[in-house]
């Protein structure tokens, strides 16, 4: 029933698709009903598409065994919250997820400028639709990823969702990286439009700049869930390895991040628009790219999820994006040529295009660095790749410099600086660097690790700089308003918001990386052998091994330690300890298969915000293991009903003669053994207890480490001041809101200029010029309204 | 200077420094990588070259050794002659017998021995399912 719906939802999303793609080519003749019609087309997707999900979760939900997804991935004693989370960890499920991101997104993009950019919308809906009936197709038509297969019989049980997958990341991470990728469709889409209709002002842009904001903001949330999740549970003690996969999401993560900065310029001064469109189609590819690389089975990487029918076809879809594209580009040309040129190099535009050029390098490193293995395949033969140190190498130095340029951009004002001004606003961030710079010198030993120095006096000029452009804001706002500091400082905030929720930002990634260069350069390790009642010092911190812990649920066998920490007077304790947990969907029939099962590490942390202290522990079960090896030979012995064994085996061996003749007690049967198997397990796990066996603890005191994390969240903190829409005052009236943008746009330029002026970004003279351009500027636009 | 000048002498420098940091990154990167073989690739190996081995745990060979453990590979499919490894330092939650590993290291009269910390153990298939206990 649900199989048949689900099939038949999706064919009908996939027909939907195909129509809107149809439609929108043809209302692209001026032909509004038939723009309205494919837009409708799309909405129509978005419910389809909805429908299938909401049949895929409710099969999980209900255990609904007939479908071959839901089989593999769930099983009855997954727990509920995991069973909704199993859809994405499935290759048919991740695929229907990203159509059904894809087509919600699309429907809000849509609706959003169905008033708009006429030229524009119908090729960008013939490409949103595009590519959604692509993916939809593949579900329908692909090989081995029909999300509504059956499975006849009808199996009791699933297998069940992996338990290193069951963590409470696998309800967000998976989703958010989606979306990051998916959003950077409607970006693309409407460049392609932009192109295609010869319409290359930054309408587009405007249009879509939310988007492209809310797509970096997703990717990037699902990077560092990705990364926090790497650091609590996969007892590595580590948040990033070069993997490819964690690669492929950075890298449009970067191009995103360029993409971000330079439509500002295209925004502005009408410049570096083939940039901003190659930039687009760059970031759109690697998300496609990343999409494909989880499924491909092509490079090693700890998330290779095997090797998979759909990858070929992800491939295909790249090279038609890249190759379309490119024609798109070359033949417009002409109409892609800069409206203005450079003004100086001391200007916000030209401090963006150096950090557009640095976030490009770092991609094409990390690119190269990703796809190495096939490239030395290509040239000498043999399979080769790069580790770790080698990403770091190239890296380090791109992401210092980022740094740098993160701190000097927002100093300075869009078009030209005059030498005056540029000194009175570098003046207190140099001061404060040189300072900072000097203290680490005398008081720490930075001076080993030149990069991470370097990267924390940057940051020291950045968040200064980055203050300074707060508090000098808010101070030209009280000296006009003579409201309180507080209130001038959210006044201007509210006001600005893409403004100051980008200085946010960057504070947010500044504070990112440097705990990312403090944790990396400075981080102590240690593996440590410890008997109950051992201690060990690790830098001040002294740690005890107090004593095992055993404890038994349903679901795993746990066992732990008891640390006491003593560090400066501060005492605490930390419990790491290791889950075994039991197969799921196969009878083991062994009192040994409850210990053979999965393994996950729960790391003892203990977060500060001077470092962190991490511990992980590996308890040594040689001695459990061998008595489970003997209780095994025993319980057999037992069934077997062998002379010699205990009185109470006479029952059970006689429980199984009887299931022997007769089949219909076979289920009895072996749930009673495998009940009397489970007690057998428990008792056993706790003579661990007893054994005083040591156990071995990786403990790593890692300095700022929690600095990421803040500092990842404070970022996403100004993306969201950046993408909250502004309040509108007025309604403009539907046909004018392309122009009425336009306006807004340019007197937007106007406040900005003032608010440097104010803030002594911009000298008196500097700041004449530029207002009296602007103004020339705003009056071209007045002129152009329709009366 | 005239604008036009300036314009060229400004894109000569971004392209010298984008060909720069291409030729470092070709040629670290031919240095610097470290070749990947299967394990039966790796019996006839050159001793004291690093090389990347990407293998199959053999069920049921993994034993602990002193400070670390010692178990067997095969090739990815299964097949192929078994080599034995010698390793110490951090062990992925994932590793176990049947699990494919990627672990560097250099071959030492006919052992594998890898370097700390360098195992990777991919995560059980997130999309395919592998039957575990079969």
């Amino acid at each position: 029933m649900t199989a048949s719906l689900g099939s038949a939802a999706l064919a009908l999303a996939f027909l939907a698709a195909l129509c809107a793609v149809g439609m929108a080519l043809v209302g692209a003749r001026d032909e509004r009903r038939w723009v309205d019609a494919s837009r409708r087309a799309v909405y129509a997707l978005c419910a389809l598409l909805t429908v299938c999900v909401v049949l895929i979760e409710i099969a999980f939900l209900s255990d609904d065994f007939s479908l071959s997804v839901v089989q593999e991935h769930s099983s009855i004693e997954t727990p509920t919250f995991y069973k909704l989370a199993a859809m994405w960890s499935s290759q048919e499920g991740s695929l229907l997820l990203w159509a059904w991101v894809l087509s919600i997104a699309s429907s809000v993009a849509l609706f959003a400028t169905r008033d708009k950019l006429r030229e524009i919308v119908p090729y960008a809906t013939a490409v949103l639709a595009g590519v959604a009936s692509f993916f939809t197709g593949l579900l329908l038509f692909g090989k081995g990823v029909d999300p509504f297969a059956t499975l006849s019989p009808v199996p009791v049980d699933g297998i069940g969702l992996t338990p290193l997958l069951q963590h409470p990341s696998m309800m967000i991470h998976p989703p958010m990286l989606y979306t990051g990728y998916v959003a950077f469709t409607i970006p693309f889409a409407f460049a392609v439009g932009a192109l295609a209709a010869r319409r290359l002002d930054a309408a587009w842009i405007r249009a879509t700049r939310r988007f492209a904001l809310i797509a970096w903001a997703f990717l990037g949330f699902g990077l560092l869930l990705g990364a926090r999740w790497s650091y609590t549970e996969l007892g590595w003690g580590g948040y990033w390895a070069w993997d490819p996969v964690e690669n492929a999401a950075l890298m449009p993560w970067l191009t995103g991040t360029a993409f971000l900065h330079s439509i500002m310029v295209q925004e502005k001064r009408g410049m570096l628009k083939v940039w901003n469109a190659s930039l687009i189609v760059a970031t759109f590819s690697l998300a496609l790219l990343g999409t494909f690389l989880v499924r491909s089975g092509v490079l090693q990487s700890i998330h290779a999820f095997g090797d998979s029918t759909v990858g070929p076809y992800i491939l295909g879809l790249i090279a038609v994006v890249l190759i379309g594209s490119a024609a798109l580009i070359v033949s417009r040309l002409d109409d892609l040529r800069s409206e203005r040129r450079l003004d100086s190099l001391a200007s916000r535009e030209a401090v963006f295009l150096v950090n557009n050029l640095l976030l490009v390098a770092l991609t094409a490193t990390i690119f190269w660095g990703t796809f190495f293995p096939l490239i030395s395949e290509l040239f000498t033969g043999e399979k080769a790749s790069l580790a770790a140190p080698w990403f770091d190498q190239y890296t380090t130095p791109l992401a210092v410099l980022l740094v740098l340029f993160a701190g000097i951009g927002p100093l300075l004002a869009w078009r030209r600086v005059s030498w005056a001004s540029a000194r009175r606003v570098f003046l207190v961030p140099a001061a404060v660097a040189a300072a900072v710079g000097v203290a680490l010198l005398l008081f720490s030993d930075v001076a080993d690790s030149p990069w991470a120095l370097a990267l924390f006096l940057f940051a020291a000029f950045a968040l200064t700089g980055l203050t300074q452009e707060f508090w000098r804001g808010a101070a030209a706002r009280r000296r006009l308003r003579g409201e309180s500091m507080p209130v001038a400082l959210g006044a201007i905030v509210s006001r600005n918001r893409r403004r100051y929720g980008g200085y946010i930002v960057h504070a947010g990634i500044v504070v990112l990386l440097v705990g990312v260069a403090a944790s990396s350069s400075f981080q102590t390790k240690r593996d440590l052998e410890l008997t109950p009642g051992e201690s060990a010092v690790v830098e001040g911190r002294t740690i005890t091994y107090e004593r095992p812990t055993v404890s038994v649920d349903e679901r795993a066998l746990t066992f732990g330690a008891v640390l006491g920490v003593e560090q400066g007077g501060e005492r605490y304790e930390l419990r790491p300890n290791r889950r075994y947990f039991r197969p799921t969907g196969v009878q083991g029939g062994t009192i040994s298969s409850f210990f053979s099962g999965e393994a996950t590490s729960e790391v003892g942390l203990k977060a500060g915000a001077g470092s962190d202290l991490w511990t992980a522990v590996e308890p040594d079960l040689a001695a459990v293991k061998r008595r489970v090896r003997a209780a095994d030979r025993g319980f057999k012995a037992c069934i077997g009903g062998e002379p010699g064994t205990p009185p109470q085996c006479e029952a059970i061996s006689r429980l199984m003669r009887a299931a022997a003749a007769d089949p219909s007690l076979i289920p009895v049967a072996s749930a009673q053994i495998n009940q009397l198997q489970a007690i057998t397990a428990e008792r056993l796990a706790r003579s661990y207890l007893a054994d005083g066996a040591p156990a071995t603890f990786r403990v790593i005191v890692d300095p700022l480490v929690t600095w990421i994390w803040i500092g990842a969240l404070i970022a996403l903190t100004g993306a969201v001041i950046a993408i909250w829409p502004a309040r509108r005052s007025r309604r403009a009236p539907a046909a004018d809101t392309e122009l009425e943008a336009l306006k807004e746009a340019k007197y937007r330029e106007i406040r900005d200029a003032e608010l440097d002026h104010a803030a002594g970004k911009l000298s008196d003279e500097d700041y004449a010029l530029l207002d009296a351009e602007l103004r020339r500027e705003a009056v071209e636009i007045l002129d152009r309204e329709p009366v | 200077m005239d604008p036009a000048r300036k314009r060229t002498i400004r894109l000569v420098v971004a392209l010298s420094v984008a060909v720069l940091l291409a030729v470092g990154l070709v040629y670290t990167s031919f240095s610097a990588s470290t070749e990947a073989k299967e394990p039966s690739q790796l019996l006839s190996a050159t001793p004291g070259t690093s090389y990347e081995m990407t293998g199959r745990v053999v069920r049921g060979s993994i034993r602990r050794d002193g400070d670390g453990i010692r178990f067997q590979v095969a090739d990815r499919d299964g097949g192929g002659q078994r080599l034995p490894v010698t390793y110490t330092g951090t062990i992925p939650d994932p590793f176990r017998g049947g699990r494919e590993i990627i672990l560097t290291g250099t071959v030492e009269s006919g052992t594998f021995v890898g370097e700390p910390d360098t195992l990777i153990t991919k995560c059980p298939s997130k999309f395919t399912t592998e039957n575990s206990g079969k």
